[in-house]
């Protein structure tokens, strides 16, 4: 089988391309440093089965990041037969450098002049046929997001492939070393492409600039970065919330008119099992898909948008006193969504302490799962009035954690670094609906992945749990879940979090969508009759201070996971698990202590 | 970053002001970061403009042709630049 490398600057639209021509679901975002993983998928070139392989962007061949390790890893040790060098055709001058160092690798390789689609708006004439003679490569002007070009691209390649039928050699060590003489490239890129591209004399105003002006200014930039974020939140609590209650009662009717009366026959406990534990605990974490998937169309929007290039450059004399940068800001954005690949995407970063503060402050982000959380708990508890401010001041509560803590432990010798921060801003592009519809129907995937292991196993956990010994009554005193909610009372009860409330924590450790399938499993109840039943026993500031306990204490195993393989280091991965855990009790402490006193109670 | 001034004219670009362009005239960088840059389009001779300072001493907004970067004032204190030779009008807004 033939191997095909898709290699390129970082934001040069790889993962589009692979995305294009593959039919695969990679990652993609309007941000350099996406793909920070080796991704590949078969296809079929010229009736010969072939593999490619999206890898992230590299700057050049020099760097020592992860990320970038990574890259020159693959190319030094696996075999490769086609490179398939993406660059972006706005910027040809500099791009070209990178693709004529990977093609001196002596490996067959073939240009894609990307992002035709911008050029020719911005009125850029770009003479592929000149460029090519110009290589001596194949150079095809491809739009890997609106589809131009494909079909001559896959004819190039398949043109190429058979070429490279030499015994697959590696890299040799010597081919890399050679990539030290760059300056002969610039001279000849910069010729090339005056030759080549037609630059018009007077560039058009872009469409990036004008928006810029506003978005990035000096005053208005932070209050509006707070609003969008804000319209963002209450948005998805404001269409969520209608959908997720439609939901909640079709299960709930279901279960009722359907599953009671078909499984009547069965011995009590089974049937207790099968519709309070299983079928209870599981609808209810299901009636949150859609919310999540919402949710999700926003993320896929904003980090399509460019925006977090903005975010990063608004945010970043803050983070530099955190000895943070905008980086690190952008990955606590990226963590809304899930906190797994934020923390996967400081692989960008060369700086070891750097990565370790980014990765340390990663998981205070206010992720999906625990989104839903709160969500289930606002919507039952606060007015419609209240619950979009209630929600944003969570989100400004994960903030706030994660900046507490970097200027805790930034000071530390393991977290203190001086790497330089220079970084892209790309143009701001609007995603097709195929990427936004993508990327939502990826969500439902994953969430349908985790639900079918982690999700039944907790909830059937919590159901035993709350059943056993035989005979008692459900989660009463005398089961396990009150034996072990009791033994954590002196603990959590300082915090307003009863023994039911504690027993949905320890399974919210595991992942946070167990809590609510937990909540609807230890009261035995679903839909309507749950949330009722929970706004009846929870006093709001108790429920607040749940709500902060669930924010900061560990987000789940998988981040646990990464965080682990990530540092390769157990006492980072021991500090990233206690530190939270200790920050959850003391900040709900406060709440709990300081309310209950300023309202009298 | 220590940025010794070799010529009278030359400047470092953390002097520069929105909207003025000038050309790059040497990288005084140490050596990651001088390949960074260099990939970036950070290349003798390169014309360069500023396009807006962010507060707080925040981070620059300059482009190089069609390319914006977002750098940090002591890393762009390494950028050594002479005045622009042409009187090419600067696409920059601000
Ligand atoms: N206008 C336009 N935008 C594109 C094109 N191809 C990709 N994009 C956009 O460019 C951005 C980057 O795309 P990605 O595919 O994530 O780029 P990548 O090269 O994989 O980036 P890294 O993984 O970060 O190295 C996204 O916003 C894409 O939607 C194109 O042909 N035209
Ligand atoms: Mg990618």
């Amino acid at each position: 089988m033939k191997r095909i490398a898709l290699l390129g600057m970082p934001n040069t639209g790889k993962s589009t391309l692979f995305n294009r021509i593959t039919g695969a679901s990679a990652r993609v975002g309007n941000w350099p440093g996406v793909t920070v993983d080796l991704l590949a998928a078969k296809l079929l070139i010229a009736g010969q089965m072939a593999e490619i392989v999206d890898l992230p962007g590299i700057y050049d061949l020099h760097g020592y990041s992860d990320d970038e390790k990574l890259v020159r890893h693959f190319l030094e040790t696996q075999p490769i037969d086609l490179l398939l060098i993406a660059v972006n055709a706005m910027q040809l001058e500099r791009q070209l450098i990178l693709a004529m160092q990977l093609a001196s690798l002596g490996k067959a390789s073939v240009i894609a002049v990307n992002m035709i689609d911008e050029a020719r708006h911005a009125g850029l004439g770009i003479d592929t046929e000149r460029l090519s003679a110009g290589l001596n490569l194949p150079v095809v002007a491809i739009s890997a997001k609106y589809g131009q070009g494909q079909a001559e691209l896959m004819a190039a390649v398949a043109a190429k492939l058979p070429q490279a039928a030499l015994p697959s050699g590696k890299m040799a060590a010597e081919a890399a070393s050679r990539l030290a003489e760059d300056d002969s490239f610039e001279v000849r890129s910069a010729e090339l492409v005056a030759a080549a591209v037609d630059v018009p004399h007077l560039l058009p105003e872009r469409f990036s600039d004008r928006l810029d002006r506003v978005l990035m200014h000096n005053v208005f930039g932070l209050p509006l970065f707070f609003i969008a974020m804000f319209f963002v939140f209450a948005g998805v609590f404001w269409l969520g919330a209608p959908i997720q209650d439609v939901l909640k009662n079709a299960f709930d009717w279901f279960g009722e008119a359907l599953l009671k009366p078909l499984l009547a026959p069965l011995p009590e406990l089974l049937r207790g099992f099968l519709i309070d534990g299983l079928y209870g605990g599981i609808s209810t974490v299901a009636a949150f898909v859609p919310v999540v998937v919402l949710f999700f169309f926003f993320m896929a929007v904003v980090e399509d948008s460019g925006y977090l290039s903005r975010a990063a450059y608004l945010m970043d004399a803050l983070m530099a006193r955190l000895g943070l940068d905008g980086r690190s800001f952008v990955m606590l954005l990226m963590g809304f969504g899930c906190n797994v690949p934020a923390l996967m995407g400081t692989r960008v970063m060369r700086s070891r302490a750097l990565r370790l503060l980014s990765m340390l402050i990663i998981p205070f982000s206010l992720c999906s799962a625990r989104l839903q959380v709160f969500i289930f708990i606002i919507a039952a508890l606060f007015s419609p009035h209240a619950a979009p401010w209630v929600l944003m001041s969570l989100y400004l509560m994960s903030f706030a954690t994660a900046f507490g803590t970097a200027l805790i432990f930034g000071r530390g010798k393991a977290f203190r670094s001086e790497e330089p921060f220079v970084i892209e801003l790309p143009p701001y592009r609007f995603p097709t609906l195929r990427q936004v519809w993508m990327r939502g129907w990826l969500e439902v995937r994953h969430f349908l992945l985790r639900a079918t292991k982690i999700i039944v196993a907790g909830v059937v956990l919590v159901w035993l749990l709350t059943h056993l010994p035989v005979g008692v009554e459900a989660a009463s005193a005398d089961s396990y879940a009150g034996y072990l909610g009791r033994w954590m009372q002196p603990i959590l009860s300082p915090l307003g979090i009863d023994e039911k409330l504690t027993i949905a924590l320890i399974f919210g450790f595991v992942a946070k969508e167990v809590v609510i399938g937990a909540l609807a499993v230890i009261y035995g109840l679903e839909g309507s009759a749950l949330t009722e039943h929970i706004a009846g026993s929870l006093s709001l500031i108790q429920a607040y201070s749940f709500m902060l306990f669930c924010l900061i204490y560990t987000p789940c195993l998988s981040t646990i996971a990464t965080l682990k393989a990530e540092s390769r280091s157990l006492k980072f991965a021991a500090l990233a698990v206690a530190w939270p855990l200790a920050l959850a009790w003391c900040a709900s402490f406060v709440f709990y202590q300081v309310a209950l006193r300023l309202t009298g109670q | 970053m220590i940025f010794i001034r070799r010529r009278v004219m030359n400047y470092a670009l953390t002097q520069l002001s929105p909207g003025q362009g000038a050309c790059i005239a040497a990288l005084h960088a140490a050596e990651a970061l001088q390949h960074r840059l260099a990939a970036l389009g950070f290349r003798i001779g390169k014309r360069i403009t500023m396009v807006r300072r962010a507060a707080f001493d925040g981070p620059l907004h300059v482009r190089i042709d069609q390319t914006d970067i977002i750098i940090r004032r002591v890393d762009a204190a390494c950028v050594e630049l002479r005045p622009a030779t042409d009187t090419h009008s600067s696409v920059a807004a601000s």
